[in-house]
């Protein structure tokens, strides 16, 4: 399967970049892991007339902490993020994710800047993203913007980065003490799309109780979502058994799961709150043992 | 647009090539039809085998979801380069003693995904070549002796 025409250019800058989007408009593609945008390019799903390569602007390929976050480079590949010894020690939650992604193959070329960029509802990082209440810096012909996780995902493969932006960065707040956060997926075989994953993180006050969580599904609906209730239904709450069954199964009603060859809605949901439970769980312990 | 063409220089297996092609060509398609290097083979098609795998600067990628152009200036390794003066890769040695396939469509991107583990391992790690041979495969066992025999540092 080859792709349809286009032409080609690879700037070596953003502002480069920036002004090859201002001059083509909605006729572009940003390029970056390509392993989402090649695969949709070869089944003609999407026929862009340009292709703007960014690989080959210096930097943006970070994973570190700086300013009161992590700050994650546009380019940072999953491998990566996946090897990178601050993610693995401070948000075991983005490395359970990066792990799940695909293949150790694809994760080689595929970038986290994607994975949010083509907000894909079966994306893995959305869902952690949206848990963690992380920020996607965008630059565009005005400068650069800030914008929250929650107003980044409008729809399916749509957000709210406008067609002369690109985004550049990934931040994530610093992780606290006693907070804790894991990510549960059930997957067919390796390098599938979720059948039903879920993001979970938690912070714990001294006394042990829920202070904040963030919770969020992956293929739960048409775009990644936020499940709201859990997080109601955790906050101000001493964990307990009965409380992780309590929230997952309110995550699992919140979920909107369609029918397709992943299972039927109702296994589905069956499977988010299993998912839900194991995340859950999960962080808790790890936001118990992180002082 | 349609018969736009870009230059593209890449190094393969050591040896320097300069092409006219359009930016749509695939890598995998550039080594096969513009380098007649044609040990790297097209299976799935969609980014999910493996065995289109060469090697992008040391690392393991499906060369089926990359563009050719991406690849100007990079130095690929394909299948065709892992013997080195008339001698087999320790792998190829591997895969040839323990019989490590059943049909061989997808070896070539098996090998060169397991040359690299090998790199970064040198220690014996079975049944984590990262490939997806297909599950019914019966060469699977076998892939993973011929890896762990590769991967055994010789005594004698």
């Amino acid at each position: 399967m080859i792709p349809g025409s286009f032409s080609y250019s690879s700037p070596g800058s953003v502002p480069e970049a920036i002004e090859l989007l201002v001059q083509h408009g909605f006729d572009v593609k940003v390029l970056a892991g390509r392993e989402s945008l090649i695969p949709v390019m070869r089944f003609r799903l999407l026929e862009p007339k340009y292709i703007i390569d960014i690989n080959r602007i210096p930097g943006m390929n970070q994973v570190e902490e700086r300013n009161g976050y992590l700050s994650i480079g546009a380019l940072a590949r999953e491998s990566a993020v996946e090897q990178s010894d601050i993610i693995k020690r401070r948000y075991p939650i983005i490395y359970d994710t990066a792990e799940m992604i695909a293949d150790p193959l694809v994760r080689n070329l595929a970038t986290m800047g994607g994975n949010l960029a083509h907000a894909d509802p079966g994306n893995d990082h959305p869902a952690t993203m949206l848990a963690l209440r992380a920020e996607v810096v965008a630059v565009g012909p005005n400068g650069e913007r800030v914008i929250p996780i929650d107003e980044f995902f409008v729809d399916s493969f749509a957000t709210a980065l406008e067609p002369d932006e690109i985004l550049t960065e990934i931040r994530v707040p610093a992780a606290k003490p006693r907070s804790g956060g894991a990510y549960s997926k059930l997957e067919r075989k390796v390098g599938d799309y979720a059948v039903a994953a879920v993001a979970a993180y938690v912070e714990l006050g001294e006394d042990g109780t829920i202070q904040q969580a963030g919770m969020a599904l992956t293929n739960a609906s048409y775009m990644p979502i936020r499940a709201s209730n859990a997080e109601k239904t955790l906050g101000g709450q001493q964990p307990s058994d009965e409380l992780i069954r309590e929230a997952s199964s309110v995550a699992s009603q919140e979920a909107d799961p369609s029918s397709d060859l992943r299972g039927s809605a109702d296994y589905k949901r069956a499977m988010i709150r299993t998912m839900t439970r194991r995340a859950l769980a999960k962080a808790l312990d790890r936001a118990r043992t992180n002082s | 647009m349609a018969g736009e063409h870009v230059t593209v220089k890449v190094t393969v297996n050591g040896d320097s090539y300069s092409r006219e092609i359009e930016p749509r060509t695939l890598l995998v398609l550039f080594i096969r039809e513009e380098l007649g290097l044609i040990g790297t083979h097209i299976g799935c098609d969609t980014t999910s085998c493996g065995a289109c795998t060469v090697r992008w600067n040391g690392q393991p990628v499906k060369s089926c979801t990359v563009f050719a152009v991406q690849a100007d200036g990079q130095e690929i390794q394909t299948v065709e380069g892992l013997e080195q003066g008339g001698q087999l890769h320790p792998i190829q040695e591997g895969f040839w003693e323990e019989h490590g396939l059943q049909c061989g469509f997808c070896t070539p991107g098996m090998m060169m995904t397991a040359s690299a583990l090998l790199e970064k391992t040198r220690t014996r790690a079975k049944r984590r070549s990262g490939t997806r041979s297909p599950g019914t495969c019966a060469g699977a066992p076998g892939t993973s002796t011929s890896f762990a025999r590769s991967s055994t540092p010789r005594t004698s």
